[in-house]
């Protein structure tokens, strides 16, 4: 495994915090994760301050009905007259929300799970792992679908709830064998011996350990949360009269924005998604080339032969 | 033949856990949705074949264990009751008439990108540092945020709406006559490439990038080094020694990947009102027709999960510590 190989091979904790700040501190001055950071920076302050920066109330039909962008509406007017601006606005807000909060949920199940049966090993670690796997192969997706099917007009937070309760058998996974591989090191041993509980030496010993991991899990969930949350209220099944970027979506397909050109009403919304999408790869990217010695390594021997 | 067995134990235990997802949601929720659904279509039904759905959504007296092994044995038969929107068609039909067009479209798509991907990988990571190399990982975080519904939305909004290249609807003209017949092929191609298209954009970067990363690290073996340094060409030294190895991983992720792409062609299926398994699931939530959307379910997951079990057995063939059981990682 790639990550096993980048793990500091049990330095005192000292070096290790200090390695870390050194970590933290390239990674605020690496051009692709200041990129992320701020293409992020701007949706989270979008969603912040959303009551200050939408101009309208965006459910009222009370504009001229498909209009293109203007000054009055940034990105145009829906068919029946709402302001999409200001729905797009309102959107961030709440496909924000729901994808931190999905992530947050997959990620404390996750490590949860992954850590606890890397540590404990044995029939626990194998019901844990099989369970995981199988959360793991089931179309995550039709599955949400289904348990949606029941339960009907959710709410965008309901939706994140369940989204989180089902995804997060990766991060599980990831966790589990990044947590078998630290079991044996010596400041896990010593903690053991040193009578501390199982829970404190996972989060304090183990945890610490792999915060890159966590993070970059915690990243990639949250942008599924986003996915799935769009693709569920694409579908309609999210309450209809909520704001996301999902429900932009769906409307905009059934109030036929296709076959009026309507391009202002579906162009944004996506184009948003991939690119808090596109924030989270670079910042992801930019982690990996900092705590992954092996592809500097590689970059130095390239380049060498490039000269040659 | 012991990872064979155990390979297949798993498909069978997560098949098993998907038909019980499927037996316990109904029965799990607050005022049981599916009552609305039997009240709907009193009397629009045969007595004795209502009664058989409703014993499979859980109205029933006898207690959970009985109705649960029943409910296995109807699985296993397949048995996945009447659909409601198509009456009096069984389930069973319905996933037979639209499975071969989600299996094709789908399965062309991926392998499509998988193997355009890992190609272009190679070439990447063998001009470390070129133009491509620094804008190509950009693109491709780009391409995978995508929503796949919204790139299906765009292909047609483009290709379909405005340019009129392609179709905008099904997956074959409503004048042809489905058969082996060169006008229902050549029809079935013009529809199914955007379709196709919209599950390749969102892959392919994906498959590329991971290539390239796996190069680069198999090409710092020592055993690649090694070979370098005996003069061994640097296409041979591409191909025959670092791509070879660096493909293993891409196999795991493509088992990976399964459910996610799955999850997309649900989303493209809609746009497209492509008649495959994921339109049909999407027309079933709408007309809350349940049996329709437990026997969708139980498909999606079943052809996940043998393309799984397949791509183990793939990884098996091309890594023979895997079968052996040696040197586990």
């Amino acid at each position: 495994m790639i990550a096993e190989a980048t793990l500091p091979k049990s330095q005192p904790p000292a070096v290790v915090k200090k390695k870390r700040w050194r970590n933290l501190r390239a990674f605020v001055r690496n051009p692709r994760a200041i990129a992320g950071m701020s293409i992020l920076g701007i949706f989270v302050f979008i969603a912040v301050f959303a009551p200050w920066i939408a101009r309208y109330n965006p459910q009222a039909t009370e504009f001229l009905p498909s209009q293109g962008p203007s000054a009055a509406h940034w990105f145009g007017t829906t068919n029946t007259g709402q302001d999409l601006f200001s729905q797009f606005v309102w959107g961030t807000q709440t496909t924000l929300l729901v994808g931190f909060g999905g992530g947050t949920i997959q990620l404390i199940l996750g490590l949860t799970i992954g850590m606890y049966g890397g540590y404990k090993g044995g029939v626990i670690d194998a019901i844990l792992n099989v369970l995981s796997n199988i959360f793991l192969v089931l179309p995550a997706l039709a599955l949400l679908i289904v348990i949606e099917s029941y339960i009907r007009n959710t709410t965008p937070l309901i939706n994140g709830l369940i989204i989180g309760l089902t995804g997060w058998a990766w991060g599980a996974r990831v966790f589990r064998a990044q947590t078998m591989s630290l079991v044996g090191r010596d400041f896990v041993v010593a903690a053991k011996l040193s009578g501390q509980s199982d829970w404190r030496i996972m989060f304090t010993e183990i945890l610490p350990n792999m915060y890159s991991i966590a993070a970059s899990s915690f990243m990639y969930s949250c942008l599924g949360a986003i996915l799935a949350e769009a693709g569920l209220a694409y579908l309609g099944l999210e309450n209809l009269n909520s704001n996301s970027w999902g429900t932009i979506l769906y409307w905009a397909f059934n109030g036929d924005a296709m076959l009026t050109g309507a391009w202002y009403w579906f162009v944004p919304p996506g184009l948003a998604i991939a690119l808090v999408g596109m924030s989270f790869a670079l910042m992801n990217f930019a982690m990996d080339q900092i705590t992954n010695p092996r592809l500097n390594v590689a970059k130095r021997r390239g380049s060498q032969r490039d000269r040659a | 033949m012991r990872y064979f067995f155990n390979r297949l134990g798993f498909l069978l235990i997560s098949l098993w856990a998907a038909v019980t997802l499927n037996f316990v949601l109904p029965r799990l929720m607050p005022g049981n949705p599916a009552e609305i659904m039997f009240a709907k279509f009193q009397g629009r039904m045969l007595p004795q074949e209502l009664h058989a759905l409703e014993l499979q959504f859980g109205f029933s007296n006898q207690p959970w264990p009985i109705q649960y092994f029943q409910y296995l044995g109807n699985m296993i038969t397949g048995h996945f009751g009447l659909s409601f929107t198509y009456y009096p068609v069984p389930v069973a039909t319905v996933i037979a008439t639209s499975l071969p067009w989600t299996i094709g479209a789908v399965g062309f798509a991926t392998l499509l990108s998988v193997i355009v991907g890992s190609f272009g990988g190679i070439l990447i990571a063998w001009r470390r540092g070129g133009m491509l190399d620094r804008t190509l990982p950009i693109a491709t975080m780009f391409f995978q945020a995508i929503p796949y519904n919204w790139s299906a939305f765009m292909l047609l909004f483009v290709f379909g709406f405005t340019l009129n290249w392609f179709p905008m609807y099904h997956s074959y003209g409503t004048n042809q006559t489905p058969g082996f017949n060169w006008p229902f092929l050549s029809s079935v191609l013009r529809h199914g490439v955007l379709p196709v298209a919209t599950i390749f954009i969102s892959g392919v970067s994906g498959w590329i990038i991971g290539m390239r990363n796996n190069m680069i690290n198999t090409l710092g073996e020592d055993y690649v080094v090694f070979a370098e340094a005996k003069g061994v060409s640097a296409r041979r030294l591409m191909f025959s020694y670092a791509a070879r190895n660096a493909l293993l991983p891409q196999v795991t992720g493509l088992a990976i990947a399964l459910s996610s792409i799955v999850g997309g062609s649900i989303l493209m299926e809609q746009v497209f009102s492509y008649p495959g398994i994921g339109f049909q699931l999407n027309t079933a939530v709408s007309n809350e027709d349940y049996p329709l959307i437990q026997g969708m379910f139980l498909i999606i997951a079943l052809c996940v999960l043998i393309a799984n079990f397949i791509v183990d057995m793939v990884y098996a063939r091309l890594d023979p510590r895997v079968r052996t059981g040696g040197a586990s990682s």
